[in-house]
């Protein structure tokens, strides 16, 4: 059954992003993950025609930061600053599901064995479900990169893919973590910068505008989101100890009640199940949608971000090259620099417009194809528990 | 006039089996006859309406109808949260109509528990009455009498610190023990606490299990008085007012207390004297203090020699089923509260959506986004109306059985304290004849006359105290048997409650998301 639900979910998540892993001439997937402690190892498994690679099919094991290398190597590359790059897979996080089987681990004392069984199980359930997630999202970088007509013949791209050794030498050392800080300093102030001056471009006046206000509300929203989520867990988790509960009582009852509760416990355990399975499934779909396009969002901001300090970088060229016409000094190659800063300007600008447009689509193809799937399911459900419902009040109503 | 056209019909559902087992003793009922005889099975007769005033509940114009049955009118204390709660609630009460005998539900997210009393005319006296085996199926008989009672209409009198709630009681009955079919009067909290207080003297000595009333709250009624107008003291008005109902209910429904004058007093009587006894910080209240930690005491000490295995057994049933329903309680406690948790983050995150739909640029996903804003928004009153539901079906239930199992317990003690004075007369008797006997060898005439007279006095004793023991003791098996049924009947029938309940979120679960299914898919 839980081989099954993991197809099924694998399935599912991968529908946060659509049309991935089309292309057959460079196939991608995470077949298998290690959790050990608190680092996991991805199993990564590529499958190709391309002569760029070594062999047609073969694996290498990496780590999370291995991912962040690859994005913020992507990041830095001069040549794809027109491009959106695809958002970095988040940090796996087990805190929630660790913390929770705790917090059991403490209260085991007060439940009766089956109630803690229970509530074990869908601890473990959890668990696997975050392990599916980081699975997930982490596959789907690498075939968002892979389906991308540049970023796919990206040199570091196919190192990540093939070098069969560790990558950590490659990885960043403190340096350049405190470069990566001092990058971030910086962008705060891009921040200010796009969102100060007004472009003279409609297009993207428009783009800056639409993605700093929906940034935000994006942003808002994935936290709802997940508040919502969580309390429904809980719901479902308050149906497991009620249950266990009733079926103590049951069992030291000997009237006509015996009955009556022992099938209200077992109807309150199916529905419990439900409850759990619209949870994860609002989590998936809704949660999930919101925090990936959030990310989404913000690495096309970034691109916006580029572009403006492309610009202000061609504006400081001219300014150069106005004082160096006065001054009368090293006129050529100031007019060299405006020249390439002109240039660099342009080609951010045409393929940033690409990028956004093709990127207006991708998300609004992605919400509407898991508002619907998240539709369809609380439907599914919400008719499952129905008529697990109306058979049991049949049950009672006839004894 | 408070109410206009809006009645608060009295609540009530099919009761089916419901078997007085009666204690003949107590019955100052006429011998050998069936004293509720001739009744119709139609329980309300169309007569003409009363022309006291109170009689105006249930009817409208002479004519007993249907009621469309809307929020009631308080001062004081109207919120939103009543005016939710009686939203959806309908009765449907044709009084008239031959064959409905007048029972339908109230439906609404707290359907106040009603009971339809049938007081079957099995009120036997003498005879046949003490049936030994409690396999007695009461058939439905032709002669069913019905008495409903609904506690509705909080209204706040007086104000400052000595204000206080008052309820309307209405009952509706068919009883001739009443003088009128309808009637109401207003009673407040002490009022329904001074007839429990009654009733416990008169039948806490006879081994009926007594109904405990609701508990006092000085917090919540602190909160109402100093008239704080928020849902929370609305809520506690209203939880107030549904308990006080259902310990009205299982006041009448038990066959001794129908019968009862005190009860018939509080029920009928325009004014009550002020039960001045049941405030908390009053001499009485002190002396029932002590005596409670006296007969703690007691408890630890007295030894009983059980002769029925019986007792025994059913009082360790007692505490552990009191220990259960503890666990129970709060387990329903904290579903509750999550669903309430529930139900504000739905709130948090609709409010979010709307505003993402609408920097939505896309046109048609941002329709959907509102829309789906909108579906929370009804997802968020949904759950509101479960938690409604999950408490007032499921954690009042609880807490009303776990006083009730109180209250049995508290009749287990009782039993042994009346153990204890047969036993204790017991011993006298034998110190009186040991006396007896001395004094026939010292030769005391006249003493003599004396200790045979002790003597007499105290066997006379001992016989009323093992007369009152074996009463007792007949007495509580019964009524734990009637208390049984009843607590089966009663959790059967909430938890049908509240799983039709949970049946309603569901179908209106799947309307919503179905209405914005399409909505979803015309997204381009």
């Amino acid at each position: 059954m839980t081989s099954l639900s993991q197809d099924c979910d694998k399935e599912k998540l991968r529908s946060v992003s659509v049309d991935l892993n089309n292309d057959s001439s460079l196939l991608i997937d995470i077949p298998d993950a290690l959790c050990e402690r608190d680092k996991v190892k991805f199993t990564v498994h590529t499958k190709t025609t391309l002569n760029s690679f070594q062999k047609p099919d073969f694996s290498v094991s990496r780590q999370h930061e291995d991912f962040i290398w690859l994005h913020d190597t992507l990041v830095e590359t001069e040549e794809y600053a027109g491009l959106i790059i695809p958002p970095a897979p988040p940090k796996p996080d087990f805190e929630s599901p660790r913390e929770k089987m705790h917090k059991l681990g403490e209260g085991e004392a007060t439940m009766t064995k089956e109630e803690y069984t229970k509530m074990k199980q869908e601890l473990e359930a959890e668990y696997l479900a975050v392990f599916k997630k980081t699975v997930q999202v982490h596959e789907i970088f690498l075939q968002r990169l892979s389906s991308h007509p540049n970023l796919s013949k990206d040199r570091n791209f196919q190192i990540f893919l093939e070098y069969d050794q560790d990558l950590s030498v490659r990885r960043k050392n403190a340096k350049e973590m405190f470069g990566g800080f001092f990058k971030n300093m910086v962008k705060s102030a891009d921040e200010v910068l796009i969102s100060g001056i007004k472009d003279v471009d409609e297009f993207f006046e428009q783009e800056k505008t639409f993605l700093l206000d929906y940034f935000s509300k994006i942003k808002d929203s994935t936290a709802k989101a997940e508040k919502m989520t969580r309390s429904h867990k809980n719901v479902a988790d308050d149906y497991i100890h009620i249950s266990a509960t009733l079926n103590s009582i049951a069992a030291d009852d000997n009237t006509a009640l015996k009955q009556h509760l022992e099938k209200f416990a077992e109807l309150l355990e199916k529905l419990r199940k439900v409850e759990g399975r619209v949870a994860s499934d609002q989590e998936l779909k809704l949660t999930e949608l919101l925090r990936y396009y959030m990310r989404d969002i913000q690495a096309a901001k970034d691109l916006l971000y580029r572009r403006a300090r492309a610009l202000a970088d061609y504006e400081n060229s001219n300014k150069a090259l106005d004082k160096a016409r006065l001054k009368s000094k090293d006129v050529a190659q100031a007019e060299e620099n405006q020249k390439q800063c002109l240039l660099k300007f342009d080609k951010l600008s045409e393929s940033g417009k690409k990028e956004l447009t093709s990127f207006k689509g991708r998300r609004v193809v992605a919400f509407r194809k898991n508002l619907i799937e998240m539709a369809e399911l609380e439907i599914k459900h919400a008719k499952n528990s129905i008529s697990l419902l109306q058979g049991c009040i049949e049950l009672l109503k006839v004894n | 006039m408070s109410l206009g056209s809006v009645r608060n019909p009295p609540p009530f559902l099919d009761s089916e089996d419901q078997e007085p087992e009666y204690d003949t003793g107590d019955l100052d009922s006429d011998d050998g006859e069936e004293i509720f005889t001739g009744t119709s099975n139609k329980p309300f007769v169309s007569t003409p309406p009363e022309t006291d005033p109170s009689s105006d509940i249930f009817s409208e114009e002479g004519s007993y109808t249907v009621q469309k049955h809307t929020a009631p009118k308080t001062n004081g204390v109207q919120s939103d949260e009543e005016l939710d709660l009686f939203a959806e609630a309908t009765v449907e009460l044709t009084l008239t109509a031959p064959n409905s005998r007048g029972r339908k539900e109230i439906i609404g997210p707290t359907e106040p528990l009603s009971t339809t009393v049938n007081t079957h005319g099995k009120l036997h006296v003498a005879n046949t009455s003490n049936k030994p085996s409690e396999e007695v199926e009461e058939e439905e008989s032709g002669d069913t009498f019905e008495l409903n009672i609904a506690v509705t209409n909080p209204e706040k009198m007086g104000d400052g610190m000595n204000a206080y709630m008052t309820y309307k009681v209405s009952t509706q009955t068919t009883l001739p023990a009443f003088r009128s079919k309808t009637f109401s009067v207003r009673r407040r909290f002490s009022d329904f606490l001074g007839l429990y207080e009654k009733l416990s003297v008169k039948y806490n000595l006879m081994g009926c299990i007594i109904p405990p009333p609701p508990q006092k709250s000085v917090v919540g009624m602190t909160k109402v008085k100093v008239g704080k107008e928020d849902p929370s003291s609305a809520e506690f008005v209203e939880k107030r007012r549904a308990a006080l109902e259902r310990y009205l209910q299982r006041v009448v429904s038990h066959p001794a207390l129908l019968q009862d004058s005190d009860v018939q007093e509080f029920l009928e009587r325009e004014e009550l004297p002020r039960a001045v006894n049941t405030q908390a910080l009053s001499g009485s209240g002190f002396l029932k203090m002590i005596n409670k930690a006296s007969d703690a005491v007691n408890k630890m000490t007295i030894k009983m020699n059980e002769s029925d295995n019986w007792f025994e057994s059913k009082l360790q049933e007692v505490e552990n089923e009191e220990q259960l329903l503890r666990r129970l309680h709060a387990s329903v406690d904290s579903l509750v509260n999550h669903r309430k948790e529930l139900c504000s983050n739905t709130a948090m995150f609709a409010k979010s959506v709307a505003m993402l739909g609408s920097s939505e640029e896309n046109s048609a996903l941002s329709r959907a986004l509102s829309q789906l804003a909108e579906v929370e928004d009804k997802l968020e009153q949904l759950h509101q109306e479960q938690a409604f539901s999950d408490f007032f079906t499921l954690t009042e239930l609880l807490a009303d059985y776990l006083r009730l199992l109180g209250a049995v317990r508290g009749c287990f003690e009782q039993r042994m304290k009346a153990w204890q004075r047969w036993q204790e007369a017991q011993s006298t008797l034998q110190k009186k004849r040991e006396a007896e006997a001395k004094l026939l060898w010292s030769n005391k005439p006249d003493k003599l006359q004396q200790a045979k007279e002790d003597i007499t006095e105290w066997e006379a004793k001992v016989g009323q105290c093992e007369r009152d023991f074996e009463r007792i003791s007949s007495t509580l098996r019964k009524e734990v048997h009637r208390f049984e049924k009843e607590k089966c009947r009663d959790f059967k029938h909430h938890i049908v409650k509240y799983l039709e309940s949970l049946l309603r979120s569901q179908h209106r679960l799947v309307k919503c998301w179905e209405a914005f299914l399409p909505e979803a898919k015309a997204i381009v």
